[in-house]
């Protein structure tokens, strides 16, 4: 615990010092890459051991303010999140140095570092924090370092928009968290987290539901709530997306399952309704992704799509929790945690690798990139392979368990539908997410550039490159070590519902991963085996090197590849009722023709008909209030005096 | 000693209608001046306390800063704005001392009204004085179109609000006091600063002219 | 150990070939011609691994790597089905997900292959692939989830293996029709695909794999007649009885043959349908799945 602090400590130290030599590019971004990467260090190493010896510390100040008081608990859940949080902005800032020095002639690198570093120490903080009071300062100040560094690139009309949407919408979710915790305290009289230790009664527990599902749901990224992910995640520089699609929503579903942990059991339709919206989420959300023509806002949708996988699993797990059924339960909570894990590796992964991408050849638009694996390091394909949750990678795991979740569950007789819903939509989901980010992935890696930005590219700094292998290591690694960390999940969650889990239940949890595990062993084997005879076979064989077969058209062109859009037209058009993507074509015209173009663009559809005109009726009904501000401060003044002069007269009347 | 408060509060309500209809700000700044200086004998007034060496400590330091300081501050900014010095008020002379009639009769009825626990060796007088001296004031912010008549508004409220509290509090705090001197103190500081920023920006401190920058 | 275990898996990697050579068989009887011999595709892979290679300068690791991903993966499929009564080498609550998602990545590394030749008749076959992939994974899920409930299993072995369990109850039929069409899909067979004609009109698997020669050509069509196999194995299983060993695996063999011989049959007697209609052929597969299901939940009893 000590060393969290010391870890808390150094990030706030290397933050400041950014801050004060913002002058120097290079000294300021060096203090804060150190700060980032050896605060981030204090705090993994810190959870790792209360992780892995179930340990649970608690340290304790009194503070001033009402209500509150500074209680931090480092137990295994806090841990279990709190390390990818560490390891992941550790790798993003190193990642980041680079990145933003390449800005350093027209900005001041100094107020970014200041605010990575907040973020970091603020997302810490939000996972170990244990009163209200606490817990919400800390949110808050998550949401605003991570505005600052959205709109970094604040020349930019986009980003600015998008640092906006942002801010509305977290606060809009904070509100809701501050109703939460109010009633929270109103119950238990208290804001400290242990103090909530009675059952409540069921209307109660129905509201807290609702309230914690919108107040942390908004910063999960749950559709409808999702509106400001695709917005904010492309604005922001690329580490910053990394650490925000990778650890930032993952700190709202801890917010749900610390909630799941102090409400009682709950009845089927808190699970149902979880199930509902990480089916829509899920589906919608890759659909939506495999839309765009923007790389990084392809990656965002990507996000809510695995956060509804996510939600699927906590769905899964509530179903359990109410039915009785410990099985259900582990398997839905367990392959959802795991999930979140193992998506803030992929997930990191691909958007470093998209920065990268981005970095080297200026554009984000898919059209115009391919072929870059030759120049550049493409390792983010492993990511692909991960995030698609593919075996033996670590994606696969997650779903998994989700997946045999909804298999157990379906045998059973309790919400067999949402059960079901949660097979179809999982398969759904695997398929479609394949389309998606071979669109992002492959499409830019493989086949020959489709313009000249994509043509010449220099290969990027090796800073940039060695966080990239790091994770992709990683995410093949973890990918056979997945019976380990779930064997360190579960008694983490057994612990948080107060279960007794027998030797046998884990065992049904555990036993398939390690199948997968042999599996994935003898793909490796086997694999290995193919290409050795293929070499052998090809030893004394003539090997040769040619064009790419083109049907023997004279003139070939980088331009007849498919291009991303088209790669994804059949999808589009078969879902086109669900996307509603607009299509702009201009034919080419006259006896030598001149160019045409086509243009597809798919809005974010809960953004246009439900927010945008809520939003428009909300405005123009205050628009009928402007009058009241005039601007004369006399007044404003006067409305204070009557309003005090009102005050005194009933109060003196009454006497 | 009721006579002597009885005589310090009615000289303190001539002050304030003075203020209602002075036309020079310099008159405006040696008014509220004054009242700062008649306030300071109250507390050596107080029952309670009496002639202790904090109550006159206390009377000195707010003799030092009524009277001295917060006039000194407030000429030195009307030296450096280069203005006129009328007062150019929104609502004009006579309507205000009609309005400053009408705010004492108001205060007599809403502290006959309130029922405050007020030492009986005070006088009566105290709270309603007190209450039409607050609202004085805020009808001195409103009411002028200089940003420094605001300033004087709230010094005189602020008198308003130390006389309200002498007569309603058994002891006067005097951390409250020195606390509530010290804002004062500040603020008035401040606000010469963002007078004389104001003036440099906008070449004027007419706060009507400064409704453009609400869009 | 039971020795039972490894007949499963010689028993696919000696016979899939076979399939091929039944169903292009049948095709020609049909057609009125003598056809190739039937182990044929068995000469025609020793002829490929005979050969030399030539890659294209556009492609990378990924090209060199997606024969032989996606033959890894679909071999290490094989020792997860069971076959004629005999358990599956690695059998475990939940290896169908397993299973699905093997297939998942062979299809996957292929993709990527064909992507990276910069064709863009590759990369046609890729997209509708995807789109066509995407559409069946829900249909075989479902499949095998009403097959789940109905034998309270979650394993490929052990639902074949439950007791008690309906011979050819309406379910199974319902399903194995809708696994039937899933086969087809993703086997490249008539009416989704014509595997034996490289037109733009038909090109889905067989375009996938237009730049591939040599051993990594041979790797490929062994993949196919595997997936072939493997395809079989599960609809058999999943609706023949259980019966002792020989029994078992004479009886699966026989239905194999069928299988194919009914491939063969579709394929001559219908037209590929047009690209537009695949996906609501899949839909129409979707609603046995669901029907299947339905029927189950309406039953009150595992």
């Amino acid at each position: 615990m000590s060393l969290l602090l010391l870890g808390l400590y150094v990030l706030a130290a290397g933050g400041l010092l950014a801050l004060v030599t913002a002058r120097s590019p290079r000294l300021c971004t060096a203090l804060g890459v150190a700060g980032a990467v050896a605060g981030s260090l204090c705090g993994l190493v810190a959870a790792g051991v209360a992780l892995l010896s179930y340990r649970t510390e608690t340290l304790s100040w009194t503070w001033d303010v009402p209500y509150g008081s500074l209680t931090l608990e480092l137990d295994p859940l806090s841990a279990f999140f709190a390390i990818p949080i560490c390891f992941l902005c550790a790798l993003a800032a190193i990642y980041g140095g680079p990145y933003l020095l390449a800005h350093r002639q027209h900005k001041l690198l100094g107020i970014p570092w200041f605010f990575y570093n907040l973020l970091t120490a603020s997302m810490i903080l939000v996972v170990v924090a244990r009163n209200g009071l606490l817990f919400l300062m800390a949110w808050e100040s998550m949401a605003l370092a991570s505005y600052f560094l959205v709109v970094f690139n604040d020349e930019r009309e986009e980003a600015r928009a998008a640092g906006k949407t942002y801010l509305i919408a977290s606060h809009l979710g904070t509100a809701f968290l501050l109703v939460f915790f109010l009633i929270l305290g109103h119950e238990f009289g208290s804001l400290d987290f242990a103090r909530f230790d009675r059952p409540l009664p069921s209307a109660t527990a129905n509201l807290l539901f609702v309230l914690a599902l919108i107040g942390f749901g908004t910063k999960a990224g749950f559709m409808p709530f999702h509106v400001w992910l695709p917005e904010a995640h492309p604005a922001a520089p690329s580490h910053v997306s990394a650490v925000m699609s990778g650890v930032m929503v993952k700190t709202g579903i801890y917010g749900l399952v610390r909630t799941f942990a102090f409400l009682p059991p709950p009845d089927a339709w808190w699970g149902e309704t979880l199930i509902g919206m990480g089916i829509v989420s899920g589906v919608w959300g890759i659909l939506f992704a495999l839309a765009q023509h923007d790389l990084k806002r392809l990656l965002a949708y990507s996000t809510v799509e695995n956060i509804g996988i996510i939600g699927l699993g906590l769905g899964v797990g509530l179903l359990g929790r109410s039915s009785g059924n410990n099985l259900l339960l582990i398997l839905g909570f367990s392959g959802a945690l795991l999930h979140v894990f193992n998506h803030s590796l992929f997930k990191g992964l691909l958007f470093l690798g998209a920065g990268v991408v981005v970095h080297s050849t200026g554009t984000r638009r898919l059209d115009e990139l391919g072929g870059l694996s030759k120049r550049m390091p493409w390792v983010a394909l492993l990511g692909t392979m991960s995030i698609t949750g593919l075996p033996p990678f670590n994606g696969f795991a997650g779903e998994f368990l989700i997946f045999l979740g909804g298999f157990e569950g379906i045998l059973g007789y309790g919400s067999v539908v949402a059960l079901l819903g949660v097979i179809a939509a999982l398969a759904l989901i695997g398929g479609l997410a394949v389309i998606g980010l071979t669109k992002a992935f492959a499409i830019t890696f493989l086949g020959q550039p489709r313009s000249e930005k994509a043509a010449e590219v220099e290969a990027p700094n090796g800073l940039m490159t060695g966080p990239l292998l790091v994770l992709a290591t990683c995410c093949l690694l973890l990918g056979v070590l997945a019976p380990l960390i779930v064997a360190v999940i579960l008694p983490l969650i057994a612990e948080l519902f107060h279960l007794y889990l027998p030797i046998a239940t884990e065992r049904k949890v555990l036993d398939p991963l390690v199948g997968i595990v042999v599996a994935a062993m003898a793909l490796f084997a086997l694999a290995g085996l193919l290409t050795g005879l293929r070499s052998a076979l090809l030893a004394k064989k003539e090997v040769g090197q040619s064009a790419t077969w083109g049907c023997g058209y004279a003139l070939p062109t980088s331009r007849m590849q498919y291009t991303a859009s088209s790669y994804v037209g059949p999808v589009v058009n078969f879902f086109l009722p669900f996307l509603r993507t607009k299509r702009e074509i201009v034919p080419p015209t006259g006896l030598f023709p001149s160019p045409g173009t086509i243009t597809t663009e798919t809005q974010d559809l809960p953004k246009e008909y439900f927010y945008r005109p809520i939003f428009g009726s909300v405005g123009w009904l205050l628009s009928k209030v402007r009058w009241l501000q005039h601007g004369y401060i006399h007044l404003y003044i006067l409305y204070v005096g009557l309003t005090l002069v009102a005050l005194l007269v009933w109060y003196a009347s009454r006497m | 000693m009721s006579s002597i408060n009885d005589l310090i509060l009615v000289i303190f309500v001539l002050t304030n209608f003075s203020l209602l209809g002075a036309s020079q700000m310099g008159a405006c700044v040696r008014l509220s001046a004054a009242q700062g200086m008649l306030l300071c004998p109250l507390p050596l007034l107080l029952p309670q306390d009496g002639f202790s060496l904090r109550s006159l400590l206390f009377a000195v330091g707010l003799f030092a800063v009524k009277g001295i300081v917060f006039p000194r501050l407030l000429f030195r900014t009307l030296r450096t704005v280069n203005i006129r010095h009328e007062v150019e008020p929104f609502v004009g002379y006579t309507a205000s001392l009609l309005a400053g009639i009408g705010i004492l009769a108001l205060s007599l009825w809403v502290a006959g009204g309130l029922q405050l626990p007020t030492s009986q060796q005070l006088s009566p007088l105290v709270l309603p004085i007190a209450l039409s001296t607050i609202l004085t004031g805020l009808f001195l912010i409103v009411g002028r179109r200089k940003a420094l008549m605001q300033v004087v508004g709230y010094l005189v409220m602020e008198n308003g609000i130390y006389i309200f509290g002498i007569a309603v509090a058994q002891e006067v705090p005097f951390l409250v006091e020195t606390g509530i001197l010290l804002d004062v103190f500040v603020a008035v500081f401040l606000m010469g600063i963002a007078i004389f920023h104001i003036n440099r920006q906008f070449d004027h401190i007419d706060v009507e002219k400064l409704t453009s920058l609400k869009d | 150990m039971n020795v039972g275990l490894i007949i499963p898996p010689i028993l696919a990697l000696v016979l899939a070939p076979l399939l091929l050579g039944i169903i292009n068989r049948t095709k020609a009887v049909f057609a009125g011609r003598v056809g190739s011999p039937l182990l044929q595709p068995y000469y025609d892979l020793r002829k490929l691994l005979g050969k030399g290679a030539v890659y294209s300068k556009t492609t990378t690791w990924v090209f060199r790597a997606g024969p032989i991903v996606s033959l890894a993966a679909l071999v290490v499929a094989t020792l997860i089905v069971p076959f004629g009564g005999c358990a599956a080498v690695l059998s475990f609550p939940g290896d169908l997900i397993l299973f699905a998602y093997l297939l998942g990545l062979a299809r996957l590394f292929t993709v990527l292959a064909a992507l990276d030749t910069g064709s863009s008749f590759e990369d046609m076959g890729a997209s509708r692939e995807v789109l066509f992939s995407a559409l069946a994974e829900p249909v075989l899920f479902l499949g095998i989830a009403a097959l789940a409930r109905e034998a309270g299993q979650v394993s490929l072995t052990h639902i074949p293996l439950a007791d008690p369990r309906p011979f050819l109850s309406l379910t199974q039929v319902l399903v194995a029709v809708a696994l039937l069409v899933v086969l087809l899909c993703e086997n490249c067979r008539i009416p989704i695909d014509d595997p034996n004609t490289h037109l733009e009109l038909t090109m889905i698997h067989e375009v996938m794999v237009l730049d591939h020669g040599g051993p990594d050509l041979a790797f490929i069509l062994y993949g196919a007649a595997l997936k072939l196999w493997l395809f079989g194995a599960v609809i058999l299983s999943l609706l023949l009885p259980a019966m002792n060993l020989i029994l078992g695996i004479l009886l699966a063999l026989a239905g194999m043959l069928v299988l194919a011989v009914l491939v063969g049959v579709i394929e001559s007697t219908m037209a590929r349908l047009r690209l537009l209609r695949v996906p609501q052929l899949l839909i129409g597969a979707a609603t046995f799945s669901a029907l299947a299901l339905v029927l189950e939940l309406g039953r009150n009893s595992p």
